[in-house]
């Protein structure tokens, strides 16, 4: 069942529009990551989903109920945000109590789920602390802690890791994610990080100026980038013009074997640094190795064809040529994606 | 006084520049104001507008005749045009000695740490709660005839222009180090240290990075201490002699003394002219501060100083700090217990009976610190009232109108209180509003110069609350209403107190209008003071010290308690 739904909302600051016709839909127990660069206006759509921001044309729909002239505080959905927002002048159980004081829940009732939630987080017992007195990541949990308390219909998570260091922010994204899965939550999150976005979501949304670029499991995603600039938003850099003609397609890399059913005719072609295979410069298409950058496991390689703009690709270390050496490169049909005309 | 300090940009969320808000809402924001706006807009117009216009008219209106050929008249007498001159020139010349005295001390003091530093930083704050009657009688204890330096060396500075200036310099020390030492010691020193790995030198770092964030500060200092310099009228009156005379000084006699109105009127007129113009200057340079700049805690920018340069800058200020402001209040309690008989209370005993106060009251003089209490206690509650209503509508940044609002709310800080005082009687002896002969009138009138204390000190508190606060509130379920009452109530309640603890020191010190309107019967503690120093006889100049002593004490008091709660440094004070 569609929790959470979205119609061609708009919301304007001014000529600029931060969201421009947005359509989307949350099922109830998925968890959505939203991403896409600064700016693009994903906060804003969490916003307007809370009622913080009014949609200028649009509907939000919510379990079904149109919410246009619902306040915020009525609309039962929780958000996380960005620093955290914790109230500094309450402890941290009378942060996490707040929004089952607004619901009068009793007392006791309150307190065995504060300590309940408190230990879902990994913070037993820390009721009494004060938020000053919390690191970056304890901040995190109790504001999520808080968010989960008054059982949201849909919890809303903006930038949920962005301020911790890498080591935190890769447990956490796993213990959220099994979290999510034990509480059965509906889980709406925004983030810039595609890390941070595949590894939460069910399902990503890449939004670019206002738009939805591209709908798809992190899989699909990161296989199959719809535009260029979801290709570029996710790290790809080698692109190019193409004219298909059947089975292959002719650009200034030379001739590159495209998926089958290509449509013929001029298109923008990706191919992922996977797709770039080495072979010797005899074979191929002949490159100077112009830079590599070691990544643990495999090596990234920058190559330079003559007459024609740089290539990246990844091999494994031992294999890897020198700076400087040449090489010959041919390319896999698997890894070539023709890009759509978007952005 | 504003003495405002930057507000903290926060980073505001991509979302929600006013523009964009949806009419209804922008028109429910505006009919909010509104509503806010009204109490202490009424309370203006009631006890400053109209007691102000009244005293204006009846000194240009004579026979229902405007008579505005009296101003030029006015303006062109060699007597007014010298008192203009002075009053221009002893302001600028006050505040140039106390930017110079104080501004090493606001480095020392942001910079710095050293062993009783809190305690220093309350001291140096003393003078600028003091009535003006006591900073007045504590430098004609130092200077004046009989003073310490006149039984020393048979020096006397009372009469001379220096006395003045060194008053105004003790006065208004506080003002320089609190407003630029409290930005001094917020500006990231790692900015400097940036410029000098980029190849600037220690001054061409200091002169192209500090200096910069600093100047609106130090101008918006500056042009407070002329201000308050400019309206001088107790430091003055008390150390000025008959050859020295402000123009407040100048309405007062022309009122009081010569009951020339139309004279008054017209220089209550220049002057309020002279100082609007510097609260517009004033607005203009906090507005500009509030520009981007990079704040950290103060904690992180102090260190102990290293070198013997600093260490002499650290023992010159604390120098300059004992000699001009511990010495004169020290000498205020030794002239107070330097009785005939030796050392001891004698004055302070005189002061609980009648027949000692030398037929100056009808009352015992102790009574009057009873009667400033009560009515510094009054006056806070309507200070904090008005001042926070007015605090609370102008919390959201907005157009021309609020602004003018805000301006309006300063003007009592520079306007005459003599004039406010006078108007008080001329104008609310009427019916419905007669209440010449209300004791609350006094109180209403220390209220009005407490209001602009009660707005800087709650502005920037509540508009650095963020709303985004509220906006997780009401995620969680809270209804506005019920958002302001958690979020924002907690937070605002010590600035709170900080304001009604500012209020209640100004009141108690508020002499220009109270002199007009106090009860002989029911005299306040400045206003008693002053008559013992009007009178001769070491009697009434000992009683006048040990009424000084008692007052500079209960300020002392209250302004520790202040420094107490106000473990954030969050006002513009």
């Amino acid at each position: 069942m569609t929790l959470l739904r979205l119609d061609e909302v708009t919301v304007r600051y001014g000529e600029r529009a931060a969201l421009d016709a947005v359509d989307l839909e949350v099922a109830e127990h998925e968890t959505v990551s939203v991403l896409g660069p600064s700016g693009g206006g994903k906060s804003t759509l969490l916003r307007v989903v809370a009622g913080l921001e009014r949609a200028h044309t649009g509907r939000v729909w919510l379990a079904g109920r149109d919410q246009a002239g619902v306040p915020t505080h009525r609309r039962g959905v929780g958000l996380m945000f960005q620093d955290h927002q914790l109230f500094p002048q309450r402890d941290v159980g009378g942060n996490v109590a707040f929004g089952l004081r607004m619901r009068k829940v009793a007392r006791a009732e309150a307190e065995r789920r504060v300590a309940e939630l408190l230990e879902l987080v990994g913070l037993p017992g820390a009721q009494r602390r004060a938020i000053a007195s919390l690191s970056g990541g304890e901040q995190q949990r109790v504001a999520l802690a808080r968010a989960l308390a008054p059982r949201p219909k849909l919890l809303m998570l903006d930038e949920p890791l962005g301020q911790l260091d890498r080591g935190l922010r890769e447990r956490l994204v796993v213990e959220l994610r099994q979290l999510f899965g034990e509480l059965g939550t509906t889980v709406l999150a925004v983030t810039h990080d595609q890390g941070e976005a595949f590894a939460l979501a069910d399902r990503v949304v890449v939004m670019d100026g206002g738009r939805i670029a591209q709908t798809g499991t992190p899989l699909e995603v990161w296989q199959r980038p719809a535009t260029e600039f979801v290709a570029r938003f996710l790290g790809f850099d080698n692109l190019v013009d193409a004219t298909v003609h059947g089975q292959s397609a002719d650009t200034r890399w030379g001739k590159l074997p495209v998926p089958d059913g290509t449509p013929p005719g001029p298109c923008r072609l990706l191919v992922r640094p996977a797709g770039v295979r080495l072979t010797s410069p005899e074979k191929g298409l002949p490159c100077t190795v112009a830079a590599r950058t070691f990544r643990g496991d495999r090596v990234a390689l920058v190559l330079q064809p003559a007459g024609a703009p740089r290539l990246e690709a990844a091999c494994a270390l031992r294999d890897a040529p020198k700076e400087g050496e040449r090489v010959g490169v041919a390319f896999d049909a698997d890894d070539v994606v023709v890009l759509g005309a978007g952005s | 006084m504003v003495l405002a300090r930057p507000v903290k940009r926060r980073e505001r969320p991509a979302a929600a520049p006013e523009a964009a808000k949806e009419r209804p809402g922008r028109l429910r924001g505006a009919a909010l104001r509104l509503a806010l706006m009204a109490v202490p807009a009424a309370f203006f117009a009631l006890f400053f507008v109209y007691p102000v216009a009244a005293i204006v008219t009846r000194g240009l209106r004579i026979d229902g005749q405007w008579r505005l050929g009296r101003i030029g008249d006015v303006l062109t007498d060699p007597a007014v045009l010298d008192i203009l001159w002075f009053t221009g020139w002893q302001a600028a010349a006050s505040t140039a000695l106390t930017l110079a005295v104080a501004l090493p001390g606001a480095y020392v003091f942001a910079r710095f740490d050293f062993p009783g530093k809190r305690l220093l930083r309350a001291v140096v704050t003393v003078p600028f709660v003091l009535p003006t009657v006591v900073a007045g009688s504590a430098f004609l204890a130092l200077l004046g005839h009989g003073g310490l330096l006149d039984s020393l060396w048979g020096v006397r500075l009372d009469t001379s222009v220096w006395a003045i200036l060194l008053a105004h310099v003790f006065f208004n020390y506080a003002v320089v180090v609190r407003t630029v030492g409290g930005l001094w010691a917020q500006l990231d020193p790692r900015q400097e240290e940036a410029a000098r790995v980029l190849g600037a030198s220690r001054l061409a770092a200091w002169r192209r990075v500090t200096l910069p964030a600093l100047a609106p500060a130090v101008a918006a200092a500056a042009l407070m201490v002329f201000l308050f310099t400019f309206t001088s009228f107790g430091v003055i009156q008390i150390l000025g002699g008959p050859r020295y005379a402000t123009l407040e000084v100048a309405i007062y006699r022309e009122t009081a003394q010569l009951l020339d109105l139309p004279t008054a009127a017209v220089l209550t007129l220049v002057q309020f002219a002279a100082v609007a113009a510097v609260l517009a200057l004033h607005a203009w340079t906090v507005r500009r501060r509030e520009g981007a700049l990079k704040l950290v805690a103060p904690e992180q920018t102090a260190r102990r100083p290293q070198g013997a340069a600093q260490w002499a800058l650290l023992w010159g200020v604390l120098a300059v700090v004992a000699l001009l402001i511990l010495l004169p209040l020290a000498v205020l309690v030794e002239r107070s217990l330097d009785a005939p008989g030796g050392y001891g209370l004698d004055y302070y005993r005189a002061l609980q009976s009648v027949a000692d106060s030398g037929g100056t009251y009808f009352v015992a003089p102790m009574d009057a610190v009873w009667n400033s209490l009560r009515y510094a206690a009054v006056a806070t509650v309507f200070a904090v009232a008005v001042g926070g209503l007015a605090a609370a509508a102008l919390t959201r940044k907005a157009g021309r109108l609020v602004r003018g609002f805000d301006a309006l709310l300063m003007l009592p800080l520079g306007t005459s209180a003599v004039t406010v005082g006078f108007g008080f009687l001329i104008a609310l002896d009427e019916p419905p509003l007669d209440l010449r002969a209300s004791w609350i009138l006094v109180p209403l009138a220390q209220a009005l110069v407490g209001v602009p204390f009660v707005v800087r000190t709650m502005l920037p508190v509540l508009r650095a609350v963020d709303h985004r606060l509220r906006e997780a509130a009401a995620v969680l379920g809270a209804s506005p209403l019920r958002a302001w009452r958690e979020v924002d109530l907690p937070l605002v309640a010590r600035a709170l107190g900080v304001a009604a603890g500012f209020a209640f020191a100004v009141s108690l010190g508020e002499f220009g209008a109270t002199v007009f309107i106090a009860r002989p019967d029911h005299p306040t503690l400045p206003v008693a003071v002053a008559r013992f120093l009007g009178r001769a006889g070491q009697l009434n100049y000992g009683q006048a010290m040990a009424l000084s002593t008692i007052l500079m004490l209960v300020c002392a008091g209250s302004l520790l308690v202040l420094e107490r709660i106000r473990t954030d440094r969050s006002g513009e004070f």
